[in-house]
């Protein structure tokens, strides 16, 4: 098991991300201490969370560009709930970004399902209904931090053992991830449909639902992160997280998470997210000026890719049509 | 089922009831266009006025340049997300190349040249390592601009010579722009080469099996790679205009553009899974959203609420005929 693990593409690129963290370090000691790393973690833990989302759309052969529009929208309503009634409880604010989530995951889900369309057709379309859908509740106006409760602001950033809460929701939903898909009906039944959607069939997956499952999950994690993103940066306005949806599918392929579908392991997805989190925290420490940022992920994604498809077992001399 | 049955639901054929769902798609854009059309001028006064139409023309001029190599792109089962990029890139290239005093003619060859090279890239990590391209352009998306934004920073580049301004912002004559009448040839071009020569019915053939095009004798690695050039060229041109119109080049600009590109394509017909899709279903569905932005624009609705419209658009007009077989087939059922 553990030689498997030592040639496996998360092994690899495990240690790439230690690499990078140790070079950081020889030159800017103290990027390594635990509590700096934690740190990082707790900055990546919503590209964590939402790469793990879209992880299983990608499994079942979809992707889903709506997510941070999604996660945006769910922000903005929060706020204004917030701004609106103060004394609502977290919890019932929680859900409702939650509820809101899986509504707009369902949505894409069930075009995606029912309909049969493409869902990098469904989603390009969501992406822009949605973000647009922030202007009109808006009406363009920004929730700046002193609208918002100190309740609202404080719940990401409440520290238990040294982590904000953000980073243990991040970690609880790597865990659950870690169970789910692994050990669950449903989890395999991503794989399978991915893997195969003619062989799922036959073995009574029915592949249109659970591509809808797999979109209503996602959905839900948007949500969610919707609420810690507006609470933790303390501002929410139109362009929230934009362009992000592409960060977290560059976060998945950088796992080596099959465009293809089918293949892809949780912890392929979290090292992913967490090296361009990485990658993100280390710039300004070493004195690099942020605008290199784009350029340097646009190159993890092409080295990335390219490296995984040279080690994709048993390659056809005919390359299969790429789903989309 | 019939070979002969069979055949005839092909995609793209010319013939049989697959031209009918083509010729009633194009015919169904042609209606919106029209009611878009009828909608703006009773929606506001100005909108007639021959040079607010021509102003028009600037919104979707650009992107639907774009649009064609896109549209050969999707129909042979490949896309290029990082069409925007290149426009930053290219643009980017030009302003850096002002100092040089190299002339509108010269700064027309470095953008071009740039878009070029960057298609190339693209279609050489797509043929030649067999790397999807969907990962790949999202991939070179954030290389191009990224460099954009490594060598403007928050700077911009100004100053263009106003023989370059020209061509965004030149007259032919009358209303008539520079950039209409570049649209209309390349219109005209591309729909000759893709729908009246062989290259287009290779392209075709690929999209719909790539395995059955390479035994029939299709260089599928070489066609794919003169689709990203030429993809990356239109990038090109269309940074040219663009750049020219805005006087200004920042590592932002054309940003979300590709997503609006493919938008457009798809919302031509150009079906998403390659093999079928038509040049003049594209012209409409770029005229379509450029007129249905504009008069969105002269009522006053902020842009952000007009890109509700495109994406209902995109949605609802793939979504309602099968919305509508699905009730049939359920009522026949």
């Amino acid at each position: 098991m553990i030689r498997s693990f030592l040639r496996s593409r998360e092994a690899i690129l495990l240690a790439a991300l230690i690499a990078l963290v140790l070079l950081v370090e020889t030159r800017f000691a103290g990027f390594a201490a635990p509590s700096n790393l934690a740190a990082i973690f707790n900055d990546t833990s919503i590209l964590v969370i939402l790469a793990l989302g879209q992880m299983l759309v990608i499994l079942t052969r979809c992707i889903d560009l709506s997510l941070a529009s999604n996660l945006a929208l769910t922000g903005m309503v929060t706020a204004m709930l917030n701004a609106a009634m103060p004394d609502l409880p977290m919890g019932v604010l929680i859900a409702a970004a939650i509820g809101l989530g899986l509504l707009m995951g369902a949505f894409n889900g069930l075009l995606v399902w029912k309909l049969e369309i493409p869902s990098i057709v469904v989603t390009l379309g969501t992406l822009t209904i949605y973000r647009g859908l922030i202007f009109l509740v808006s009406g363009g106006e920004w929730v700046n931090s002193h609208e918002m409760s100190a309740a609202y602001k404080a719940l990401p950033r409440t520290e238990i053992l040294g982590l904000p809460l953000l980073g243990w929701t991040g970690a609880a939903v790597v865990a659950a991830f870690a169970v789910g898909v692994n050990r669950t009906a449903l989890g395999r039944a991503f794989y399978a449909v991915g893997g195969n959607p003619g062989a799922a069939i036959y073995t009574g997956i029915e592949v249109g639902r659970t591509r809808f499952q797999a979109f209503v999950i996602a959905g839900g994690l948007a949500g969610l992160c919707g609420y810690l993103w507006v609470s933790r940066y303390a501002v929410a306005y139109t362009d929230v997280a934009g362009g992000f949806e592409l960060d977290i599918v560059a976060a998945c392929v950088i796992g080596g998470i099959s465009i293809a579908g089918g293949l892809g392991t949780v912890t392929g997805a979290v090292l992913g997210a967490l090296f361009l989190g990485t990658i993100k925290n280390a710039l300004p420490v070493a004195g690099i000026s942020p605008f290199w940022q784009m350029a340097i992920s646009g190159a993890a994604i092409i080295v990335a890719v390219a490296f995984h498809a040279r080690r994709q077992p048993g390659r056809v001399i005919l390359k299969p049509e790429a789903a989309r | 089922m019939s070979p002969t049955a069979e055949a005839r639901r092909l995609p793209d054929r010319g013939t049989g009831c697959g031209a009918r769902i083509l010729r009633s798609w194009e015919l169904l854009l042609a209606v919106i266009a029209i009611l878009i059309f009828i909608a703006n001028t009773q929606a506001s006064p100005y909108f007639l006025d021959p040079w607010n139409l021509s102003d028009a023309t600037f919104n979707f001029t650009e992107k639907a340049m774009i649009a064609f190599a896109m549209a050969f792109l999707i129909i042979a089962g490949e896309i290029d997300l990082s069409v925007a990029g290149i426009i930053a890139l290219a643009s980017t290239a030009m302003g850096w190349a002002l100092q040089f005093d190299v002339g509108a003619a010269g700064l027309a060859v470095i953008g071009l040249g740039v878009g070029v090279v960057c298609g190339l890239f693209n279609g050489v990590l797509v043929t030649r390592l067999g790397l999807p391209s969907i990962v790949v352009t999202i991939g070179t998306m954030s290389l191009f601009r990224g460099i954009s934004y490594i060598v403007l920073g928050d700077q911009a580049f100004n100053g263009y010579p106003e023989s370059f301004v020209w061509l965004g912002r030149g007259y032919v004559f009358w209303v008539v722009s520079f950039e209409l009448v570049l649209f209309a040839l390349l219109a005209g071009l591309y729909a000759v080469v893709l729908h009246a020569t062989n290259f287009g019915r290779q392209v075709y053939a690929i999209g719909n099996n790539p395995t059955a095009a390479t035994f029939s004798g299709i260089r599928v690695a070489r066609v794919k790679m003169i689709l990203f050039v030429l993809t990356g060229a239109m990038s090109g041109i269309a940074a040219i205009c663009l750049t020219a119109r805005l006087g200004s080049t920042r590592p932002s600009i054309a940003f979300a553009w590709e997503l609006e590109v493919v938008t457009m394509v798809v919302l031509g017909g150009v079906s998403i899974l390659g093999g079928a899709g038509s040049i003049p279903g594209v012209v409409l569905a770029a005229l379509i959203i450029g007129m249905a932005t504009f008069g969105l624009g002269l009522l006053n609705v902020p842009g952000i609420v007009m890109s509700i419209f495109t994406g209902a658009l995109l949605i609802a007009v793939i979504a309602l005929p099968r919305l509508y077989r699905l009730i049939r087939t359920g009522r026949a059922a």
